[in-house]
C-alpha cells in the first residue's frame, strides 16, 4: 500500500459513510441515540478536508492525521474509538511511502488493541469489535496463505459484514445500547456496521 | 418536526451565540466551542469544567458562573464534546490551583474527557475527574456501561462549585463532588421521546397508554415499557428503586430534585413533588432543600426525573451558598 492508495481508501470510506449515514442513524435510533450516521459523516468530512490539504510524509502519516481529525470532530464514543484506532494503525506502520502486507497485519492488530484498551469491549458485546476482529482474522489468514492485498481485503470485508450481521442476535454489554438489556437484541449494531463500511471500502478500491 | 431553528447543522452554534448575547457575564468562545466565566481564570481558585451533549439545557452552559462551573463544553446534540474543546476550556479557566472535570457516566463523555485529561496532564495541568453515575435504573454490572449520570450532576456541580468558590483545594473539591454523587440516586420516566434536530423525528415511539421507565437523558429508551399509571403509583415505584440503591432511613435528611425533561409542564412537576414529599414524610425522611423545574433536560421529551441525595450539614451549607448562573441563581 502506498500513500496514494491510503488516500483513495479513506476517500472511499468517507463516501460510503456519507452515503449510508441515514442507515447508520436508523440503526442507532433503534438501540442508541440516533446520531451515529451524522457524527461519522461529520468526522469523515473532516478527514476528507485533511486529505485535500496535506502533503503526507508516508503511509502511516495519512492514517495518523485522519485519526486525529476523527478524534477532533466526531465526539461520542465513535470519535475516540475510530480516531485512536486509525492513529494506532498509522503509528505502527513503518515510515516511508509504501508498506507491505505484513505491516498492514501488524497495524490492524494495533488498531484493534487501541479500541479494546479504550472501550474495554470483548467479542460478543455487540460493538464494532464484532466486525473488526473477524475482518482482521480473515485478512491475516489470507496474507499468511499468500494472498495479494485485493484478495485479503475482499476476505476482510466479507468477514466484517458477517460479523456486523451477527451482532443482530447479540445483547449489548457496552455503550448506550447496554442500557436496553435484552431489548438490544434483534438490531444490528451501528458501530459494527460502520466498521464493515470501512473494510468494504478497502476491498472496493483494491478490487481488480 | 416543528422547531424554532434555521439549519439543523447550526443549532448548537446559534444557541451559543444567543446565550452569549443574553448573558454578558459569560465568555463564549465560538471557535473552540466552550462557555466560560468572564472573570476566568481566577488565580488560586480550583476551576470546575463540565460538558456533554447539547440538548440538556440549562445543563451545562447555563450553570457557568460564580459558585458553580468555570467552563462548560457543549457537544453536538446528544453527542459528547471532543477532547480539543475540553482541553481548550480546561486551559482557559485554570487558575493554577487545578481543574475538576465533572463527567456524566456515558461511554462517549468518559472517553473524550479521559483523552482531554491526558492531554492536559501532558501540559502540566492538575486535573481530577468526578464521575457522576446516579441513575439507579441501570444495573451497575459488568454487563452494562454502568449507571448513567443524570439529575445528580446539578447537585455535584452546585455543591463542588460552592466549595471551590470559598477556596477549597483540588482534592477537597473533587472529594465533595464524589461524596454527593455517592449519596445520590435518580430515576426517570418518559411519556414521549425527544426529537433531535438532525434526526427530525422522535427517538422512539410510545403508544398513547405506555411510558418508558428508567429512561436516560439522551433519548435512549429505558429498561422497560409499562402502562401509564397514576402519578402517585409512578412516584412510589421510582422512590422504591432509588431507596433500594441509596437507602434513606428515618431521621435522614435529603436534597430532592424533581426535574422536568423538557416537555412536561411545571404543574405536573409540582404535583409529583407533592407525592414525593408525602412518601418521604411517611418514611420519616426530612426534605432539607428542594428544587423543582427543568434543569437537566432531554430536548422536548415529556417526562421527569426524581433525584434524592442523602444530605450532610456540609452539603446543605454549600447548597445554600450564593450562586449566580443563567440557570441557577440565589444569594447573589
Amino acid at each position: 500500500m502506498d500513500v496514494a492508495l491510503a488516500i483513495t481508501w479513506l476517500r472511499a470510506a468517507a463516501e460510503a459513510v456519507t452515503a449510508d449515514a441515514d442507515e447508520l442513524t436508523r440503526l442507532d435510533s433503534a438501540i442508541g441515540d440516533g446520531d451515529h450516521g451524522v457524527n461519522m459523516r461529520r468526522g469523515f468530512t473532516a478527514v476528507t478536508a485533511v486529505l485535500d490539504a496535506t502533503e503526507f510524509t508516508g503511509v502511516g502519516d495519512v492514517f495518523v492525521r485522519a485519526g486525529t481529525a476523527l478524534i477532533s470532530k466526531v465526539g461520542g464514543a465513535a470519535g475516540p474509538l475510530y480516531g485512536s484506532a486509525f492513529r494506532a494503525f498509522g503509528k505502527t506502520l513503518p515510515a516511508g511511502p509504501e508498506v507491505g502486507l505484513a505491516d498492514l497485519v501488524t497495524a490492524l492488530h494495533a488498531g484493534l488493541d487501541a479500541v479494546t484498551r479504550l472501550g474495554g469491549a470483548a467479542p460478543g458485546d455487540k460493538t464494532l469489535v464484532d466486525a473488526y476482529r473477524p475482518a482482521l482474522t480473515a485478512f491475516e489468514e489470507a496474507v499468511a496463505g499468500g494472498a495479494a492485498l485485493a484478495e485479503a481485503a475482499a476476505g476482510a470485508a466479507r468477514a466484517a459484514g458477517d460479523g456486523a450481521r451477527a451482532t443482530i442476535s447479540m445483547t449489548a454489554r457496552k455503550g448506550r445500547a447496554s442500557y436496553l438489556g435484552d431489548r438490544s437484541a434483534g438490531h444490528q449494531d451501528p458501530g459494527a456496521t460502520s466498521t464493515w463500511l470501512i473494510f468494504q471500502a478497502l476491498a472496493d478500491v483494491t478490487a481488480p | 418536526m416543528k422547531k424554532f431553528i434555521n439549519d439543523p447543522a447550526d443549532v448548537v452554534a446559534e444557541a451559543l451565540a444567543g446565550l452569549a448575547a443574553a448573558h454578558p457575564g459569560l465568555r463564549v468562545n465560538a471557535g473552540e466551542q466552550y462557555v466560560a466565566r468572564a472573570d476566568a481564570p481566577r488565580p488560586g481558585k480550583v476551576a470546575l469544567v463540565s460538558g456533554g451533549g447539547s440538548g440538556h439545557e440549562p445543563l451545562h452552559g447555563g450553570f457557568v458562573g460564580a459558585g458553580m462551573l468555570d467552563a462548560a463544553c457543549p457537544g453536538e446534540v446528544f453527542t459528547s464534546p471532543v477532547p480539543d474543546q475540553i482541553l481548550a476550556a480546561t486551559k482557559a479557566v485554570d487558575g493554577g490551583a487545578g481543574v475538576v472535570h465533572i463527567v456524566k457516566n456515558y461511554t462517549g463523555d468518559v472517553m473524550n474527557f479521559q483523552l482531554a485529561a491526558e492531554l492536559a496532564a501532558d501540559e502540566g495541568l492538575s486535573v481530577e475527574t468526578v464521575l457522576v453515575d446516579d441513575d439507579v435504573a441501570v444495573e451497575n454490572s459488568t454487563w452494562t456501561a454502568g449507571r448513567r449520570g443524570t439529575g445528580a450532576t446539578l447537585l455535584v456541580e452546585k455543591i463542588a462549585g460552592a466549595l471551590a468558590e470559598e477556596g477549597g483545594k483540588l482534592g477537597e473539591v473533587a472529594a465533595i463532588g464524589r461524596e454527593v454523587n455517592a449519596a445520590s440516586g435518580s430515576f426517570a420516566y418518559a411519556l414521549t421521546a425527544g426529537t433531535t434536530p438532525a434526526a427530525g423525528r422522535p427517538g422512539f415511539d410510545l403508544p398513547d397508554d405506555e411510558i418508558e421507565a428508567g429512561v436516560g437523558i439522551h433519548g435512549e429508551p429505558g429498561r422497560r415499557r409499562e402502562k401509564l399509571r397514576p402519578a402517585r403509583e409512578l412516584v412510589r415505584s421510582a422512590l422504591d428503586a432509588i431507596l433500594d440503591a441509596r437507602p434513606l432511613t428515618r431521621g435522614d435528611r435529603a436534597l430532592v430534585l424533581v426535574n422536568g425533561l423538557g416537555g412536561t409542564p411545571l404543574i405536573e412537576l409540582y404535583l409529583v413533588f407533592g407525592e414525593v414529599a408525602a412518601v418521604l414524610a411517611e418514611r420519616g425522611v426530612e426534605i432539607s432543600r428542594n428544587l423543582v423545574g427543568n434543569y437537566v433536560t432531554s430536548l422536548d421529551m415529556a417526562g421527569l426525573s426524581i433525584t434524592l441525595t442523602k444530605a450532610t450539614d456540609e452539603m446543605i451549607r454549600l447548597w445554600d451558598a450564593p450562586v449566580n448562573t443563567p440557570g441557577l441563581r440565589w444569594g447573589a
